[in-house]
């Protein structure tokens, strides 16, 4: 017995699936500006990662032709990365605008900012999926872990934005600049934060690919199969 | 059974008879949206990417980035100040960047060449100026923090003359009517023209720069770093310091100044950077 219900409005689809392309061009092109001064590293234990090792650049690089892959050239185009990088920062800030309000009048925050018991229930959910407690614990749309980890990535978009706006104009925004750091720590945060999307995309996408194809489709159509037994919202 | 549980039997079994099927109508419909969606978003890519290019750029890259740069002249103000440090703050000096200085400079032989001088009252349009000419203006000292486009920076001290005491003193000739009589100050700046130019003696360096920057007041013609004379990799005897820009436009070892109204060619703008460089 299979019910049809409505999960994601359609502005919610809208502002997640313009986003992706947006996000992925502004890492590349972050990338190609990053390559120019590659200063920072990562401390893993007793390892010292430089990040990014040159490999990580050119793949596949072959000499006689002084070109890695097609695809991932990530070297000399310090100028390419910018142009596009000043471009697409337009559209990921108004994407961004858009969805913040659309949550804000359309009462969907409610669905979305973490609560008191998020932090509890983001530990039972995490117990749970290790296969260390057994109860699924209740939830609404979002469980806690979903409500923390979606609010820290608007926070994410929101320091992105500013932290980049402060390199972008450090003498035009220099109060901006000097709040975050100075210009220096302000890169610093700018890279950092990159690289926190890029580890909430690798979950991300491990736990849409775990929650099966339902979930999947409700992001693309907007409503999912529900079994009649489950309670209407 | 009441109408009202009829009504409710009938609700269910419909759902019951085609939610799924129906489910598959709409997914259908979505993911035929995505696709068209995916295929705008590579389409877009390719669009951009196979552009005519202008000075290294696709246009519509190239254009984006002017259209930044006039967004940012109109909101912001190129009279905010490049914050200052502390003495103690002040770095050890990276080199970078040697184009046009490639034979050690005779600095007793140097000669500032400036055209496009104000004839008004008789004065050639070119003239040569001496270091000692530029060092009997007003000095300065500031402490600036030089960002290099790769994303470095340094905080160093620089001592010079303001560019605007030098056009104060030497005028560039003033743009005219249509009668060719010189235009009157607009709050208190003269009318002078739109751009400054600016190349090594061997002109194989050369950047462009807008009148307002060319005037703000840390704009240093600059002689002296971190309270020693410039060194011959640093742009002896004379160099450009911009806070305002980044490290791309304080060009070393100036050996030619033009006043124009027409806008400058810029040495990095010319391999697909934006031409203001503005900070």
């Amino acid at each position: 017995m299979k019910r049809i219900e409505e999960k994601h409005p359609l502005a919610i689809r809208w502002f997640h699936w313009v986003n992706f392309p947006v996000l992925a061009v502004m890492i590349w092109s972050g990338l190609l500006i990053y390559w120019a001064n590659d200063v920072y590293h990562l401390q893993l234990g007793f390892a010292n990662v430089h990040l990014f090792p040159s490999w990580f650049y050119h793949p596949g690089y072959h000499e006689a032709t002084n070109k890695g892959h097609a695809l991932w050239d990530l070297d000399y185009r310090l100028a390419e990365g910018m142009a596009w990088h000043f471009l697409f920062f337009w559209l990921f800030a108004i994407n961004g605008i858009l969805y913040v309000s659309f949550l804000a009048l359309s009462g969907q925050w409610r669905e979305l900012a973490p609560s008191r018991s998020s932090v509890k229930q983001a530990v039972e959910v995490i117990l749970h999926e290790l296969h260390i407690r057994r109860e699924v614990p209740a939830q609404g749309k979002y469980n806690g872990a979903q409500r923390i980890a979606y609010s820290t990535i608007i926070l994410m978009g929101f320091g992105s934005l500013i932290t980049g706006l402060a390199i972008y104009k450090p003498i035009q925004l220099a109060w901006l600049t000097s709040l975050l750091g100075g210009y220096e720590t302000a890169r610093f945060l700018h890279f950092w934060i990159t690289m926190g999307y890029v580890a909430f995309f690798v979950i991300h996408i491990l736990q849409v690919v775990r929650a099966g194809w339902n979930n999947f489709r409700s992001m693309v159509t907007g409503y999912i199969l529900a079994d009649e037994e489950a309670p209407l919202q | 059974m009441t109408t009202d549980e009829k009504q409710r039997v009938r609700l269910v079994s419909t759902v019951e008879d085609d939610a799924e099927q129906r489910m598959r109508r709409m997914s259908r419909r979505s993911f035929f949206q995505g696709a068209v969606g995916v295929a705008f978003v590579l389409g877009a890519r390719h669009w951009i990417d196979t552009r005519r290019m202008r000075q290294e750029l696709p246009w519509p890259l190239r254009r984006a980035l002017q259209v930044n740069e006039e967004i940012w002249h109109d909101f912001a103000s190129t009279g905010h100040l490049a914050p200052t440090f502390h003495p103690s703050a002040i770095g050890h000096a990276r080199t970078n960047g040697d184009v046009g200085l490639d034979n050690m400079q005779d600095i007793a032989s140097w000669r500032l060449k400036v055209r496009g001088l104000d004839t008004s009252n008789g004065d050639p349009d070119s003239r040569d100026f001496t270091l000692n000419e530029i060092k009997a203006l007003p000095a300065y000292t500031i402490i600036t923090q030089f960002k290099c486009i790769e994303g470095w920076s340094y905080v160093m001290s620089w001592r010079g003359a303001r560019l605007a005491d030098f056009m104060a003193k030497y005028s560039p000739a003033l743009k005219t009517d249509d009668n060719g009589n010189p235009l009157p100050p607009v709050h208190g700046v003269p009318a002078y023209p739109d751009f400054v130019a600016m190349s090594t003696p061997d002109k194989q360096y050369y950047v462009g720069l807008d009148m307002q920057s060319a005037r703000h007041p840390q704009t240093l013609l600059c002689y002296e770093m971190n309270g020693r004379p410039l060194t011959q990799e640093h742009g002896a005897p004379l160099r450009l310091i911009i806070p305002v820009k980044y490290g791309v436009k304080n060009i070393k070892r100036i050996g030619h100044i033009h006043y124009t109204n027409r806008r400058p060619a810029d040495y990095w703008a010319e391999q697909g950077y934006d031409w203001y460089a503005e900070l």
